[in-house]
Order: C-alpha cells, then structure tokens, then sequence
C-alpha cells in the first residue's frame, strides 16, 4: 500500500518555511523535455507581431502566454461531449433564432446525459426542501409537506449560521457525509461504511479528477499509468491529459455485450508496463457510453486482478440505479468487495463514485456528488483532504440534495407515495426508451446496436462505405465525425461520434442518450435511421 | 506545514462543539467561528430578494402563488426560461448560462465606466477559486526547467499559494508593507522578480485588491478610523478605514504602476478582485485593473494580457455555498482561449445556482421595482453593521497590549499584528506550534473563538498575526470582542 503512495506525499506537500515554496521534488527531466526557452520564444513572436502589428507607431509587444510556451498537456485535452459538434449546434440554435431556413424547426441535443434539458420534471420533493432550505420563510407556509420541513431544517441546522449560503467543510457536510454512509451500507447489504472515508465533490467528475491527481507520478517510464476502458467516457481521458499520465486502454468486447474480459486486461497491462507505470485501473459500471451492466462474477474477477497486479481501483458507479435489462442487477465493487473475504477486503484499494445528475434524479445542474475510499493510507487520505481544500467546498445546495437522494421519504412519510410514484414512472420510461431504442435501431440495415442495459446511452455501431470515409477524410474529418456532422445539419440532431470515446481501429459509433420523452425518441429514432439510409445511398 | 495549522484548528473546534453538544462544561455555551470569510456562518443574513429568487427557481409552483412579491416571480420565470428544460436541474453551457454570461459582461462595462468587456472573454465557474486554477493550469507547466513561477502577495490566503504549489510551480513571494497599510509596492515586486533569477522562470503576477487579508497606501493622519459612506452605490461603496487583514484598497496610481511593470518583465495579470463589493476605507473607491487598463490606452490597452475574476461569495450577498464566480479574460491569444474553452467544457458548467446567485447580486432589484425597499433597509443594515464591526474591532484590538491593527479599508478580514511576549513563543515552539497557532489554540480552548493564525497566509519573518472575518452580525462581533479581550488580557498575565 505504501509504496503506491511512496512518491506522491512529497509532491503534494506543502514546504512553507523555505523562502521559495518549490513543490516537489526537483525533476531531472534534462534537456530533452525541456519547454520552449522563454526568450527564444518571445523573440520569435516578437519578430512576428512585430512585422503584423504596430500601434501608434510603437511596436507591441509578443503574447506572454502563447500556444509555444502554455502548459502543453492542455493542448492533449479534448471533451467530445462538450466538442466542435455541440458548439455547431448551438449555433445552428442561434440560426434557427434569427430566421434562417433549415428542414427542421429545433435542434435536439441528444449528446449529452441531461435528463431535464429533455423535459424530465424535477422530483418534487427534492424541489420542495431546497426551496425551503434557500428561503426558510417557507417553512411557515402549509401547502409544504411536513416531511419536506423536518429535512430542511434537519440540513439547516448542519449548514453554518444555518444558511446554505456558508461554506461548508471542504470534505463536505459532515451530517450529509454520515447519511451517505448509512446509504452505502444499506445498498451493500450492512457492510460498514466510515463517513470519514466519503468525500462530497462538485459533481461525480470533480471527485474523479481528484482521485486522479492524487495518484498520477513519475517521470518517464516511471509516468502512472491509467488503465481506462474503451470505448470511455471523454472525462477519463481528458483529465489524464491534463494531468500528463499514461493512457492504458483497454477494449471492451462488443461482440459480448460491451463486457470486459479479464484476459483483455491482461494483454493491455503488459504491454503498458513496457513503457508506463501502470497504477490505477477505472471501471464504468453500468457503462457509459456502452450501457453494459457487469455481472458479480465479473467484478470478482476484476478485483482479484486488482490485487494480483497491485492496482488502484476507480469504480464510477454514476449509474447505479439506471439498471433495466432483464436479469441484469447492479453490484457494487465495495459490496462484491467485501464479500470476498477480508484477504481482499483488507487490502484492495479502492474509490468508488456516485452523483445527482444521472439515475431517476437528472439534477446535472446542482453538481452533487460524493466518492468513498477504501482502505487507503491515512497519510494519503490527509494529502487528498489538502487537495480538496483548495476548491474551499463543493457547492452546498448539492450537498443538501445527495442528502435528500440517499435518504428519501420513509413508507410512513407524507412524501412518500408521490416521490416512489415520480421515481418509478422515470425508471420505467427509461427502461422503456432502452428496448425500444435498440429494437429501431437494430431494424435498420447497416446499424447494429447492443441492449442498452444500463445506464443512459445507446453506442450503435455503424457501417460507413470506403467512399464515405474517403469523402471524410477529404473534408478533413474523421469518419464518424462527418457522419454525425451531416446529421445535425441536416435533420437537427446532435450526436457524440464514437470517435470521442475511442473504438477499436476500422470501426465507427455514435453515442445517443436515450433521454428524450418517448414519443420524440421515436422520432429521433425514425430520423436517425432514415438519414443513415440516405446516407449509405449517397456514398455507395 | 501551512494547511495543516488550520485544520489542526478547525478539527478541535468541531470536537469541542461535539463535546458542548454532549453537554460538557465550558466557560462559554457555543463556538464563534469568524476564521473564514464566512458571513453567514458568521450570523449574516442572506438578502430575502435573492434567496426568494432562487427558491422559485428550485420550486417552479412559487412562480405562480402569491407568496413572493411579482418581481421576484418574473425574474424567476425568465431564469427558467433561459434554462434547457426550463429547469435548473439541467446542464448550462461551458461558459454558463448564455444570458448570464451576457449581463455580465454588461455589469462590467457598467462598472468600468464604458470599458468595453465581451461575453466570450468570460467563463462561469465554481467559484473565482476554480477559475484560477484553470488559468493558472494554462500558464503552468509543470515539466518545464527550470519551473514556472507565480508573483504572490504576502499575505495571501493559502488555498492560491497551494493551488499553485500543487500545480507544480514556484511561488515567489512579495510582501505587502504593513507600515504602509499592507500597500503594494512596485520596488518590493522588483526584489522580488529579482529574487527569482536562478530560481525559476516567472511567467505570471497574482495581485488582490482589494486585499484579503490586507489592505493599501495610508497617510497616518488618514488611519484615525472615519465612519462615512460617500457613495451609495454597492459596487463602489466608500466606507472608510479600519482593521485589516489585509483590507487595502489599490489607488489608480498603483494599478497602473502594476501594469506598467507586468508589461515591461512580460508578466501574465491575475487580479483577484473578489472583494470589490466590500470597500469600506474612506477615499477608498474599488477601481478595476481591467479599466485602468483600458483608460491607459494603447499599446498598454491591447497587450496586457490580464485575468480578472469576482465571485458571489463576497459582497453583501455572501453567498459561499452556492459556488459562483466568474472570470474575464482580456487580451489573451486566440488560439490560447481555444484550450481555456476546453478546460473549462471538462468540468461540464458550474452549478446552476451559484450562476443564478452572481446574475442576481450583478443585477439587484432597482428604485421603483416592489422588492427594493426590502433589499435597500438589508443592505443598508449590512453596512451599518460593518461599519460598526470595522470601528469597533479596530478600537477593541488596538487597545489590547500587544495588538497594533492597520485599518481595514474593504475584504472581510482584519489581521491585527500581535507582538507576542517571548515566553510565549517559548512555550510555543515547547509544543512544537507557530507562536500564532499556540495562540489561537489557547483562545479556542478558553474562550471558543475560532480565528485563523497568521502564519496559514505567510507574515515577515519573526511577525505574529491573526486573522477573522469582520462580516459579523453586530452581537457576534461584540462577543467576539468580549471574548477576545478576556483571553487576550489573561494570556498575557500568564506569559509575562
């Protein structure tokens, strides 16, 4: 366990009392690596603004910060979720605004997991005590349910000055913290959940990135590497290139239902070693974009090469309660953990991560979420507890609002019937939406796509002709890319193209969230196939 | 080991609230907690016009009953309606919400007189906190030799110095002049740019103003605390001069000075103005450098490469738990801004309710609209109490023995020096704590005050301060005080 962490306390320490507070130890990274010199740099711009600008005369000066000398792991960072194809949409919204003409009358965004911005209604109890915790006067007033009361000013009174507009701890509230733990145990059937082990974060990605921080080191050979699976979701590799570690993919076997095979990670860990320093393996469980929901015996088999190979485990269980394939259930890695028996229990480290935005709740915009490690060193836990300080508290109405999803109205609570009511009828449409979605799409020549099991998403795989790819790379895309490109021009819908999330060489997606309400879903469907018709045409 | 003074701190305070809740014996019967910049926490009133907004919001059926006065209703309707979904439930763009992010960049042109100021420029975050590191991961790089360095005010609070630390750079740090009001001094970042030759390769200056924990350039006669409010505006409110922990305000004069000297040593601008809100220093006007910059004309106007951040934490609104801040950028490369976007898209947006909190303390209710009296009797409330707090703390602190206290001119914070008796710097280093700590410790275990020790923001070597937050309610100041002075009187006894 130690020597996981050996190299990171330092680096992460804090060394106040010398003069200059230098952060690290010195790398003797040499000359190969070496970042632009400043003055070499300066003097090129300089040379070059020079001779393009000048005001009044006077010569301006070169930028400080250019694409030459700016932190070059930024320059690796990419966001396919939030890419060049939303920003598109977004204007082709703005084109719709002013007037311009187009075959279709709205852009239907299906590109990303936002179950609200698809016209989900909020739950109401939820609703109900934070308007009551943003402005207690309410409490007054009779058209509130009494249940809804006694949580605000149960959360209140854990607030500082009982106001929602305090910082919290950094870790997060400590009453919401100890009503997680009491979730996770119930979840995991009574194993023991320690409130000192969950961390409240600005959404599930806030905690990942964290996690990730904490754990990536090394020059060289030496560089951490992180073993992600693909197709992933873009957060994963675009926090790994922000934060310069190794990319260790592994494939998830689309001929099994997006499952994954211990052999495959295997293979992509020893041909990592060769190069990297593979410490940290993520899982997505139910998966995303893929929708695969992992059997027991698989997360056993995943947790014994955990330890076998000596890795961190990552489980991002964000989707937890979006399961909805016949025999299909989801289980925890802490729970299946812990029922291997205290050789893995003990030993194995582990984070796990959940939110508010996904499941029956979609609240994206609140940023909730929390994340529970496990048996990691104190020393490092302390390191991690500095880390998260530095963003001073996750925002609080989220706090409040994990409060309310890990301890929901009570069977003999006012609330009750009507948020089971709420809860079940937006589980169902996804469910749903999941059948149906793969039943249309699989109807369709040229479009073969997996059960969606779990989780939010569709990623049909799709065939594209040599002429097409041809007429991509003409237009300087890659396959995938023109293809949803064409979409959103012509019929308004915005797809992810599996390309931002990373697909075996030769084989080309699109991820679509399942999202929209039934009947528009049936038309997105309809439309997506038909194009994908015309399209095939075109290019045959 | 900066951080960790305080949480030793803060984790005894909440073992001793445990304890008083189990019903232990202790001279007092709860802990006050002025060691953030806290104003609710620290018995602060939220404005009813802004937490009336958001519950409509969070509860659309407020719209439509007569509970809330119309403006609130409609300014919650039109918030909805720029929502995807028409909920607050759901993501915003990158950068926020679209219309947010407009009238933002209209509330600073406002501000700056005519300043022009772009919606592109300007990213909505977390918090101003999470736009800093954003900015400072670009200009970071963590690989280079030697590393990159940032120009950092001491005092400074310490959540920059360690995101900068954990970033992989050098702070290279300038003290602020206590004598001088905390002032910033152009010769002081000259010594200090020097300093760093060798060292590292600065790339950026973060200056805040107003300060947090310090303040700016005062003539003594001007240090006699004067109570009068020249303006009535909120965002350029002049109260006057009074304890610090840092409250300076920079004067035009200085802020040009700083970009002149950024332009010439090719610095980046980072200017955390979070404090704008709260100014309190008689002649003291909050000027943003963004519009020096823009009145100094070109080519200073159209090189200077400055980020600017504010933050709906601060100010009269206070409001810290929701996480909203923003940050303009001004100047920046094309091609660099294309990165910044990109960063920013990884962490999705910011929380929909700190958005809606900035666009409501940017655009408060107006003379005339049915929520103005209310807001104007709270605000004016909130500033006759700092008024109050400011006076009161800074005649309280100075006439203890071994206090000496700057004025506070703006932020939330005063940081009194305290000349501390060698016996107990002695006792002090006996159990292994700053001489600061072991103060704030002894004041926490006998009088349950939490406050923070100087030595978490950085202090000249062999100065002792402490720091806590002056955005009180006006009894929470007065037991403060009380507090403060018993503790103090009998701490010195004990160590003479």
């Amino acid at each position: 366990m130690a020597e996981i962490y050996s190299d990171l306390i330092p680096r992460v320490c804090v060394h106040l009392s010398v003069f200059f507070y230098v952060s690290g130890p010195e790398s003797d990274i040499g000359g190969k690596r070496r970042a632009p010199d400043r003055t070499t740099t300066t003097t090129k711009i300089k040379k070059k603004k020079m001779s393009q600008q000048t005001v009044n005369g006077v010569p301006s000066r070169g930028k400080v910060l250019t694409l030459d000398n700016m932190n070059p792991n930024v320059k690796r960072v990419e966001y396919a979720v939030r890419g060049p194809i939303v920003q598109r949409a977004v204007q082709i919204e703005k084109e719709l605004k002013e007037g311009v003409k187009k075959p279709f009358s709205e852009v239907i965004k299906a590109n990303i997991g936002d179950a609200h911005a698809m016209g989900q209604k909020p739950i109401t109890f939820l609703r109900q005590v934070l308007a009551l915790c943003s402005y207690p006067e309410l409490l007054e007033d009779n058209k509130f349910p009494e249940d809804a009361k006694k949580r605000a000013k149960r959360i209140l009174q854990a607030c500082g000055g009982h106001s929602i507009g305090a910082y919290s701890a950094s870790q997060g509230i400590e009453c919401v913290r100890q009503d997680v733990a009491r979730y996770i145990e119930k979840r995991d059937g009574g194993i023991s959940s320690n409130p000192d082990n969950i961390y409240l974060s600005t959404g599930a990605s806030d905690a990942i990135v964290t996690m990730l921080k904490l754990l990536v080191c090394g020059e060289g050979r030496d560089r951490t590497g992180v073993m992600i699976s693909i197709p992933q979701y873009p957060l994963y590799s675009a926090a790994l290139a922000d934060l310069g570690a190794v990319q260790v993919s592994y494939y998830l076997d689309e001929d099994k239902c997006w499952s994954l095979d211990v052999a495959e990670l295997r293979r992509s860990l020893n041909a990592a070693r060769q190069h990297c320093n593979p410490r940290v393996l993520c899982i997505i469980n139910p998966g995303n974009p893929t929708g695969q929901v992992q059997s027991r015996q698989c997360i056993e088999d995943v947790i014994r090469f955990a330890k076998e190979e000596h890795l961190f485990l990552m489980a991002d269980e964000v989707y937890q309660d979006n399961v909805y394939a016949e025999g299909c259930k989801f289980h925890s890695f802490k729970k299946v953990l812990f029922e291997m028996g205290p050789e893995y229990s003990s030993t194995v480290e582990m984070a796990s991560f959940h939110s508010t935005s996904k499941c029956y709740m979609g609240e994206c915009g609140f940023r909730g979420g929390y994340m529970e490690i496990i048996n990691m060193d104190p020393e490092v836990k302390a390191q991690l507890t500095k880390l998260v300080s530095v963003r001073l508290c996750p925002p609080v109405p989220g706090q409040a609002l994990l409060d309310l999803v890990v301890n929901p109205p009570q069977p003999d609570e006012p609330s009750y019937t009507t948020f089971m009511k709420e809860r079940t009828v937006v589980l169902a449409d996804l469910a749903e939406k999941a059948r149906l979605t793969e039943q249309i799409f699989n109807k369709v020549p040229g479009i073969t796509c997996n059960p969606v099991q779990g989780a939010m998403y569709t990623f049909p795989r799709i065939t594209l002709s040599q002429k097409a790819i041809d007429k991509a790379k003409e237009e300087g895309q890659v396959p995938d890319m023109f293809y949803c490109m064409k979409l959103l021009e012509e019929e308004g819908i915005c797809l992810v193209p599996g390309s931002g999330f990373g697909q075996r060489e030769g084989t080309f997606h699109f991820r679509m969230t399942i999202l929209p309400p039934t009947e528009k879903l049936k038309v997105v469907l309809h439309k997506i196939s038909e194009f994908h018709l015309r399209f095939t045409q075109e290019f045959s | 080991m900066k951080q960790l003074e305080y949480v030793v701190l803060a984790r005894r305070a909440s073992q001793i609230m445990e304890e008083l809740r189990k019903g232990a014996r202790k001279p007092y019967s709860e802990v006050i907690d002025v060691s953030w910049g806290d104003p609710h926490r620290a018995g602060v009133k939220p404005l009813s016009f802004v937490r009336q907004v958001l519950a409509a919001c969070l509860y659309p059926e407020l719209v439509n009953s007569n509970k809330l006065p119309v403006d609130v209703r409609q300014r919650a309707q039109r918030l909805l309606g720029q929502c995807a979904g028409g909920s607050i439930g759901s993501y915003t763009a990158t950068a926020g919400i679209a219309e947010i992010v407009h009238r933002v960049s209209e509330f600073i042109t406002r501000r700056d007189g005519g300043a022009p100021s772009h919606p592109e420029n300007i990213f909505i975050s977390a918090g101003s906190q999470w736009a800093l590191q954003n900015i400072l991961k670009v200009l970071v790089n963590s690989k280079s030799s030697p590393k990159t360095g940032v120009l950092t005010p001491v005092p400074c609070h310490c959540t920059t110095t360690l995101s900068i630390m954990g970033l992989g750079a050098v702070v290279i740090p300038y003290y602020l002049s206590e004598e001088q009001g905390w002032e910033l001094q152009v010769e002081e970042l000259d010594r200090a740019l020097e300093s760093a030759k060798g060292v590292c390769n600065p790339v950026a200056l973060y200056v805040i103003n107003p300060g947090n924990p310090s303040g700016g350039k005062i003539s003594p006669e001007q240090r006699t605390p004067k109570y009068i409010f020249v303006s009535k505006n909120m965002y350029h409110m002049v109260v006057f001069h009074a304890m610090l922990p840092v409250g300076h305000i920079q004067r035009r004069k200085s802020i040009q000075e700083v970009i002149r000297f950024v332009s010439e040593k090719k610095l980046f601008l980072l200017a955390d103005e979070v404090y704008q809100g709260c100014v309190y220093g008689e002649k003291s006007e909050f000027i943003s450098y963004k519009r020096v910059l823009a009145e100094m004309g070109p080519p200073l106007s159209d090189t200077v490469e400055l980020a600017s951040f504010h933050s709906a934490s601060k100010g009269f609104m206070g409001e810290c738990g929701m996480r909203g801040g923003y940050v303009e950028l001004i100047n920046l490369d094309p091609d660099v801004m294309k990165y910044i976007y990109k960063l920013f898209s990884k962490d999705s947006c910011a929380p929909v309710l700190g958005q809606i909190a900035l666009d409501l303390m940017i655009n408060p209710p107006q003379p005339g609209d049915p929520s103005y009296p209310l807001y104007n009797v709270e605000t004016q409330n909130i500033r006759t109490m700092l008024v109050h707090n400011v006076k009161r703390a800074f005649e309280v602190v100075n006439s203890l023995p071994g206090f000496c206290c700057q004025p506070v001119e703006g932020g939330a914070f005063a940081f009194p020096r305290l000349h501390l008796p060698p016996k107990a710097i002695q006792k002090a280093k006996e159990v292994g704590l700053q001489p600061d700590t072991f103060y704030c410790i002894r004041l926490l275990e006998e009088a349950g005050v939490l406050i923070s020790p100087g030595c978490e923001y950085g202090q000249k070597e062999g100065t002792h301060h402490i720091r806590f937050c002056i955005m009180t309610s006006e009894v929470m100041m007065e037991e403060l005080l009380r507090r403060l002075t018993c503790f103090h009187t009998q701490f010195m006894k004990d160590f003479s």
